[in-house]
């Protein structure tokens, strides 16, 4: 079965760029017949996992693996790490900095978002090494 | 959401003596639907949105828009003409509305009916929505077809985001044609109702109506011809009698900002050119907290002053339709309601989502011809000249993996391979 891979580097330098990789995926699910609501989910999980990378683990990559039955997005930097998953997790905690909140950023919704949006969620994280956040999502 | 994907029929048609296969409008196409083939422009049917781009961009005028002639009020026994508020700003030093609407009636018109009468009737029922709060925001408005085609096209999460109402000019159609049965007696159908467009879209939802089953309006006649036979009749007007019974802000429609000017409530937010326009929907996809109420989108920049079928560069149509529109308040004219129900205002047809990207019926094959684009393009030269006739290198892998264009009709690769040859040769 053929599958896939598609990868995009994330600046860590410019807030402004988040958001390509997002409309480049809709663009692929688009021609690849995926259901609306599927691509609702992904370009969501996709912003929200862009917009972490470049904020909280100064820049990185996403991957993304599309085979027959999932989309598997794969973020990895090699930030700070988080300290605290489970903290990490709750809506409406951040560690955003002043610059990204005055962008509006900093709501502490991202990887709230992001599983909400998604099927599944792991997070792996090293201090001082980096974050490795993989969400799953369903296509049928 | 099943895609639709029947035919659509559009307004811009092509000149082909005029047309000298350029880039112009290949590299303009907000929607990738021209191709360059046999040295010609060429529409893919299936993806323009109508948006008038490439007639604004072709420097040899070899895009047009499919209006209706003038003697097609030939066909009808009384012919209404439903202006544009736009039109108010093609002409110099226009003191009064009155001299064009007189105008109208001198060149052949048994009466007008201003368009931007239409849009008060909208105003008050969308509020009237936005009050319910049933509709999903944003709330986008519906006034501008080719930001309704592009989210048909692109944007199908958006569709149920569209504020489910008639334009404008249809309301009006709607209640002039309604209007003159009272008065003249004749049956609807031998009532011509003519809209006078500063839009090619508008010609093709005629034809294609955008959440109705048929359209009120009989025929399109576009501003520029219109505007060549006002001229001089309006030099001849020997008495100007009141007419207009629009409101400031029915006219403040033609330029952007005009819709929510008169909606003032709420968070709304107004965007004006197609890119512009793209760029914000792609960030409501993906953005959950963007936290606004009401969307203003227009096509073309600045508003319908901006229109392809217009004469007066959009800029000074848009400082005169602010004037214009202030001297209108003045009169302080008494507001006649428009005699339509909510009913016949609110869309009884949805708007399907037209999916023209997938790549195969069968999930497994559609996923085989991406990694077949995805193999091309990293051969292709990425520099996006559009020599090959399609707008992109991407678009030119998409092109051949969907049978539309050969590999070969790269020119840089075509040199390279050449430049290899040729030292092979030595």
């Amino acid at each position: 079965m053929p599958n896939v891979k598609l990868h995009y580097d994330i600046d860590g330098n410019d807030f402004t760029v988040a958001g390509q990789a997002s409309s480049n995926l809709k663009k692929v699910l688009k021609q690849l017949g995926v259901s609306t609501e599927v691509i609702r989910k992904a370009a969501i999980s996709m912003y929200e996992g862009e917009i972490n990378t470049v904020i909280h683990g100064k820049g990185g990559a996403a991957d993304v693996e599309i085979s027959t039955d999932k989309l598997i997005i794969t973020f990895t930097d090699h930030g700070p790490g988080i300290k605290d998953i489970s903290q990490a997790m709750q809506e409406g905690f951040s560690t955003a900095t002043d610059e990204a909140r005055e962008l509006g950023f900093g709501a502490g919704m991202g990887l709230p978002n992001m599983k909400k949006y998604s099927d599944a969620l792991n997070i792996s994280s090293v201090l001082g090494e980096g974050t490795t956040v993989e969400i799953i999502i369903h296509l049928t | 959401m099943e895609p639709n994907n029947t035919p659509l029929s559009h307004s811009v048609t092509l000149d082909k003596a005029k047309c000298k296969g350029c880039t112009a409008c290949l590299k303009r196409c907000p929607t990738e639907a021209i191709r360059i083939r046999d040295g010609k422009a060429k529409i893919l049917q299936d993806l323009c949105i109508d948006c008038g781009e490439c007639i604004k961009v072709c420097p040899y005028h070899a895009k047009q828009a499919a209006t209706d002639p003038f003697e097609d009020l030939q066909k009808y026994k009384y012919n209404i003409a439903v202006p544009a508020p736009t039109l108010y700003g093609q002409f110099h030093n226009l003191k009064d509305i009155d001299y064009v609407l007189n105008g109208l009636l001198a060149i052949g018109f048994d009466d007008v009916y201003e368009a931007a009468k239409g849009t008060e009737a909208i105003t008050d029922l969308t509020l009237k929505l936005l009050a319910e709060g049933k509709l999903e925001k944003p709330v986008i408005n519906s006034a501008c077809p080719a930001v309704i085609r592009l989210i048909s096209v692109r944007f199908p999460s958006l569709i149920s985001h569209i504020l489910p109402v008639v334009a404008p000019v249809e309301a009006a159609a709607m209640a002039a044609r309604k209007e003159a049965v009272e008065k003249t007696g004749l049956s609807p159908e031998d009532i011509g109702v003519f809209f006078i467009s500063p839009c090619a879209a508008k010609a093709t939802t005629v034809q294609n109506p955008l959440g109705l089953k048929a359209s009120p309006i009989s025929g399109v006649l576009s501003m520029k011809s219109v505007y060549m036979k006002l001229l001089p009749a309006l030099g001849k007007l020997s008495e100007i009698k009141p007419i207009s019974t629009s409101s400031l802000e029915g006219i403040s429609w033609a330029r952007i900002g005009g819709e929510i000017k008169a909606l003032s409530r709420g968070k709304c937010l107004s965007v004006d050119g197609i890119d512009n326009i793209i760029s914000l929907f792609e960030e409501i996809e993906d953005d959950e907290n963007l936290d606004i109420d009401f969307i203003e989108a227009l096509s073309c920049t600045g508003g319908c002053v901006s229109g392809p079928l217009t004469v007066e560069n959009g800029y000074v149509a848009k400082m005169r339709i602010v004037e214009i529109a202030k001297a209108q308040g003045k009169k302080d004219l008494p507001r006649t309601p428009i005699d339509l129900t909510d009913e016949e205002l609110t869309w009884s047809e949805p708007i399907k989502y037209r999916n023209n990207m997938y790549l195969d019926e069968d999930f497994a094959v559609a996923m085989q011809k991406l990694e077949q684009i995805e193999t091309i393009y990293r051969d292709l030269p990425q520099i996006d000249c559009g020599s090959c006739g399609s707008p992109t290198c991407k678009c030119l892998a998409e092109d051949i993996v969907r049978g539309y264009a050969d590999e070969i009709e790269c020119i840089h690769n075509l040199r390279k391979r050449l430049q290899s040859l040729q030292q092979e040769a030595e």
